[in-house]
C-alpha cells in the first residue's frame, strides 16, 4: 500500500452531502477486472453528459481545481455500495485526501487499504475550508498524519483523530494481510476448535 | 458473565485474538463471493503466492452482471462476459464452490445463502457487497466489505475489526394490513436518516419484528446499510428454525438438535445494554414511497412531496432541492398523483417467494397500465421455479408483467435491464441514488405490493384501498 505521511495540495470543494459510491464511480465501469485505470470514470455522470461531452458546470472542470489532490465534501461521503472501485477512482484521479464531516464505514475502510486519507472535521471546519477553497485562488492545505493536523498557512488550522493502528499502517504503507498472518497459530487454534460444518463438506 | 446482547455473543464467539495495539481479529464463518468485487482480490492472492485458506467456507455465484433473458444464450456484453469468466476461472484455480449461470442454485448472493441453508444463526458472514446485512435476519453478524478485505478473508479467513457500537431498534405494536417489512425499513430510515446508524450494529426487536416472516426480516436487515449501519440483526426464534430446518446445507439429525440449542442461547440477555435505543411505533406506519435520491427522502403514500422550507438544515434543504430537480418533481405534489413509466419487482430486498406472492395477489385479475413496462425478476432460480409451481408467473404474465430469469437486474442496471434517461420507476430495490437504475433514471422505492399496484394504475396508489380480485 502507498504510505501516507504528509501532503500539501490544491483543494477542490464538492459542496454536496451524501455523495454516494454510485456517483463516485457509476456501475457501468465496475466490469473491469483490473485495479487501475478508474480515474477517468470518477464522478462520470456529473463530469460528462449522456453523449460523452464534458458537462458545463461541474466543479472539477474548473481550471483552478484541475490539479486538486484534496477533496472536501459534505457529510456521509461514500455512502452506498461497498465498491472499492470508488476509492480506486479517487486515488487514480489524483486525490490523496478526502475531508468531510463524516464518512460511510465501508468507504472509510476501503480508503485505509489504498493509502487514501479520510479526514473527519466538524461541519463548521468543513464549511470554512469549502468557503476558502471557493474564494481563494490556488487554495492549498497541508495534511499531516504524523501530527494529525490540517492547515493552510493562512490562519486555518484544525486537528483530526484516527485510531493508532490505522495511522501506523497508513504511515508505513503496511500490508495488513501480512499482519494478520503473523497470528497464524491463533487462527489455526481457532479452526481446530471450530471445524467446517459437516453439511458444508458436500460443497467441495 | 455479565448480560450480553446478541451482537456481543456472536462477536465474542469469533474472536481469534485481540493483540495489544491492534484491532481484534474476527474469524469469518462464511464468505460469499460474486463476479464484480472479487477479480482484483484473486489477482492479489496470485501476486503474493497465497491460497484461499478455507475454500469450503467460501461460496461464489454470479448475479450482478447476468442477463435476465433465457439462460443458455451467451452473455452479449463482452466486458460482463469477461468478468463472469474471470470468476469461473478463479473458482476453479482456487477450489472455491461456484453456483454458476446454468446452475439451478444460481441467484442473488444474499438470496441463495439463506435459501440453501448456508446462512445460519450465530455465524459471521461477509461478502464484497453492502447488502450482506441481509443475513443478519438469522441472528448472524453479516456485513459488507471492500475488495481488499475480500482478499484478506480469502487469504486468512479472518478480518481485523474495530468493535462497532450497538443500537436497539425496538418496534412496538403491529404493522397494519398493507404495511410491510419494506415500509418498516423505509420508515426507520426516514426517521433516523441515511447516516443515522453509522458505526453501529442494529438489533431489531419488538412485537412487529417478531411478527415478521424470515423473508420480511431479511428485507428489514437488508436495508440496515441504507441507514449507514454496519449490520442489522434479529435474534433467532421458532420462525428462524422453521425456515432453516431441512435446507440443503442446514445441520441434520443430532447436529440439528445441538445447533438449535446453541442458537436459542444467542438471544440478548435481560438487562444487557445497547449504546443507543430507538423506538418505533409500528402501528403509526403507512406504505412509504421515496421522493428523492436517497432512501431517507421518504414519505407515506398519502402525503405530498415536502416543501423546501420544511428542512431546518441548510445542507438538507439544498440536497432536497438537488434531488427534486433530478427527480423532476415539485414540492407539494401529492405522491398519488405521480405517474410511473416502469416497474421493477426484484433485488435482494424484495425478490423472495413471499414478495412475489404479495405482488401477484395485487396483480391478479388486473392489467398493467398501457403506459407502463413492468418486470418481475425472481431472486434465484429456486424462487423462479417455486413461483412457477404455484402459477405466479401466469398471474404476472396474464396481467402484462415480464417474467424473467434471476439476478440483480435493474436494482443496479449492470446488465441490459436499465431505465432510459428521464424514465420514472417504482422499484422494490433498495437504492434510489441518481443514475442507480440507469443514467438519468428516476427511482422511487416501494414495497412489492405498492409496486404491483403502481404498475396497474400507472401511478402511486395506496395499497390499503386496493380492490383484490
Ligand atoms: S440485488 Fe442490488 S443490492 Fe442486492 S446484491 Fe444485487 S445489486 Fe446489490
Amino acid at each position: 500500500m502507498r504510505p501516507f505521511q504528509k501532503h500539501t495540495g490544491i483543494v477542490a470543494p464538492l459542496d454536496r452531502v451524501n455523495v454516494d459510491t454510485d456517483q463516485i464511480i457509476p456501475k457501468q465501469f465496475l466490469k473491469r477486472i483490473e485495479r487501475t485505470g478508474f480515474g477517468e470514470f470518477l464522478f462520470y455522470d456529473w463530469r460528462f453528459s449522456g453523449d460523452g461531452k464534458k458537462t458545463a458546470d461541474f466543479v472539477l472542470h474548473e481550471a483552478r481545481y484541475e490539479k486538486a489532490t484534496i477533496l472536501v465534501a459534505g457529510k456521509n461521503f461514500g455512502c452506498g455500495s461497498s465498491r472499492e472501485h470508488a476509492v480506486w477512482a479517487l486515488a487514480d484521479y489524483g486525490f490523496r485526501v478526502v475531508i468531510a464531516p463524516s464518512f460511510a464505514d465501508i468507504f472509510a475502510n476501503n480508503s485505509l487499504k489504498n493509502g487514501l486519507l479520510t479526514v473527519r472535521l466538524s461541519e463548521d471546519q468543513v464549511a470554512e475550508i469549502m468557503r476558502r477553497a471557493k474564494g481563494t485562488a490556488d487554495y492549498r492545505l497541508t495534511v499531516d498524519l504524523e501530527t494529525l493536523r490540517v492547515e493552510d498557512g493562512q490562519g486555518f488550522s484544525a486537528t483530526f483523530t484516527m485510531d493508532d493502528f490505522s495511522r501506523h499502517c497508513l504511515l508505513n504503507g503496511l500490508d495488513d494481510i501480512g499482519l494478520t498472518l503473523q497470528h497464524e497459530a491463533a487462527i489455526a487454534g481457532y479452526e481446530a476448535k471450530h471445524p467446517v460444518h459437516a453439511a458444508m463438506k458436500s460443497l467441495g | 458473565m455479565s448480560a450480553r446482547t446478541l451482537f456481543e455473543k456472536v462477536w465474542d464467539a469469533h474472536l481469534v485474538t485481540a493483540p495489544e495495539g491492534q484491532p481484534p481479529l474476527l474469524y469469518i464463518d462464511l464468505h460469499l463471493v460474486h463476479e464484480v468485487t472479487s477479480p482484483q482480490a484473486f489477482d492479489g492472492l496470485r501476486a503474493n503466492g497465497r491460497q484461499v485458506r478455507q475454500p469450503l467456507r467460501t461460496v461464489a455465484t454470479v448475479d450482478h452482471n447476468v442477463p435476465t433473458t433465457p439462460r443458455g444464450l451467451p452473455v452479449a456484453d463482452p466486458i460482463a462476459a469477461k468478468q463472469i469468466e474471470a470468476l469461473q476461472k478463479n473458482c476453479r484455480e482456487f477450489g472455491v464452490p461456484l453456483f454458476d449461470m446454468d446452475s439451478p442454485e444460481q441467484g442473488i448472493v444474499h438470496v441463495i445463502g439463506p435459501e440453501l441453508g448456508i446462512t445460519q444463526p450465530g455465524m459471521t458472514i461477509v461478502c464484497g457487497d453492502s447488502h450482506t446485512s441481509t443475513h443478519g435476519a438469522f441472528g448472524s453478524l453479516a456485513f459488507g466489505i471492500g475488495t481488499s478485505e475480500v482478499e484478506h478473508v480469502l487469504a486468512t479467513q479472518c478480518l481485523p475489526q474495530k468493535k462497532p457500537k450497538t443500537m436497539q431498534i425496538d418496534v412496538r405494536d403491529k404493522l397494519a394490513e398493507g404495511v410491510t417489512a419494506k415500509d418498516l425499513a423505509l420508515g426507520i430510515i426516514g426517521q433516523i436518516g441515511t447516516d443515522g446508524a453509522t458505526g453501529y450494529v442494529i438489533e431489531y426487536t419488538g412485537e412487529a419484528v417478531r411478527g415478521l416472516s424470515m423473508e420480511g426480516r431479511m428485507t428489514l436487515c437488508n436495508m440496515s446499510i441504507e441507514a449507514g449501519a454496519r449490520a442489522g440483526m434479529v435474534a433467532p426464534d421458532e420462525v428462524t428454525f422453521a425456515y432453516a430446518q431441512g435446507r440443503r446445507f442446514a445441520p441434520q439429525d443430532k447436529d440439528w438438535e445441538d445447533a438449535m440449542a446453541s442458537w436459542r442461547a444467542l438471544a440478548t440477555d435481560p438487562g444487557a445494554k445497547y449504546d443507543r435505543v430507538v423506538e418505533i411505533d409500528a402501528a403509526a406506519l403507512a406504505p412509504f414511497v421515496t421522493w428523492g435520491t436517497n432512501p431517507g427522502m421518504v414519505v407515506p403514500v398519502t402525503a405530498r412531496i415536502p416543501e423546501l422550507a420544511s428542512f431546518s438544515l441548510e445542507s438538507d434543504r439544498r440536497a432536497a432541492e438537488q434531488a427534486l430537480a433530478y427527480m423532476d418533481l415539485q414540492p407539494g405534489t401529492p405522491i398519488e398523483q405521480i405517474a410511473v413509466d416502469r416497474v421493477f419487482i426484484g433485488s435482494c430486498t424484495n425478490s423472495r417467494i413471499e414478495d412475489l406472492r404479495a405482488a401477484a395477489r395485487v396483480a391478479k385479475g388486473h392489467h398493467v397500465h398501457g403506459k407502463v413496462r413492468a418486470m418481475v425478476v425472481p431472486g434465484s432460480q429456486a424462487i423462479k421455479h417455486a413461483a412457477e409451481q404455484e402459477g405466479l408467473h401466469r398471474i404476472f404474465q396474464d396481467a402484462g408483467f415480464e417474467w424473467r430469469e434471476s439476478g440483480c437486474s435493474m436494482c443496479l442496471g449492470m446488465n441490459p435491464d436499465i431505465l432510459q434517461p428521464g424514465e420514472r420507476c417504482a422499484s422494490t430495490s433498495n437504492r434510489n441514488f441518481e443514475g442507480r437504475q440507469g443514467r438519468g433514471g428516476r427511482t422511487h422505492l416501494v414495497s412489492p405490493m405498492m409496486a404491483a399496484a403502481a404498475a396497474i394504475t400507472g401511478r402511486f396508489t395506496d395499497i390499503r384501498n386496493w380492490r383484490f380480485r
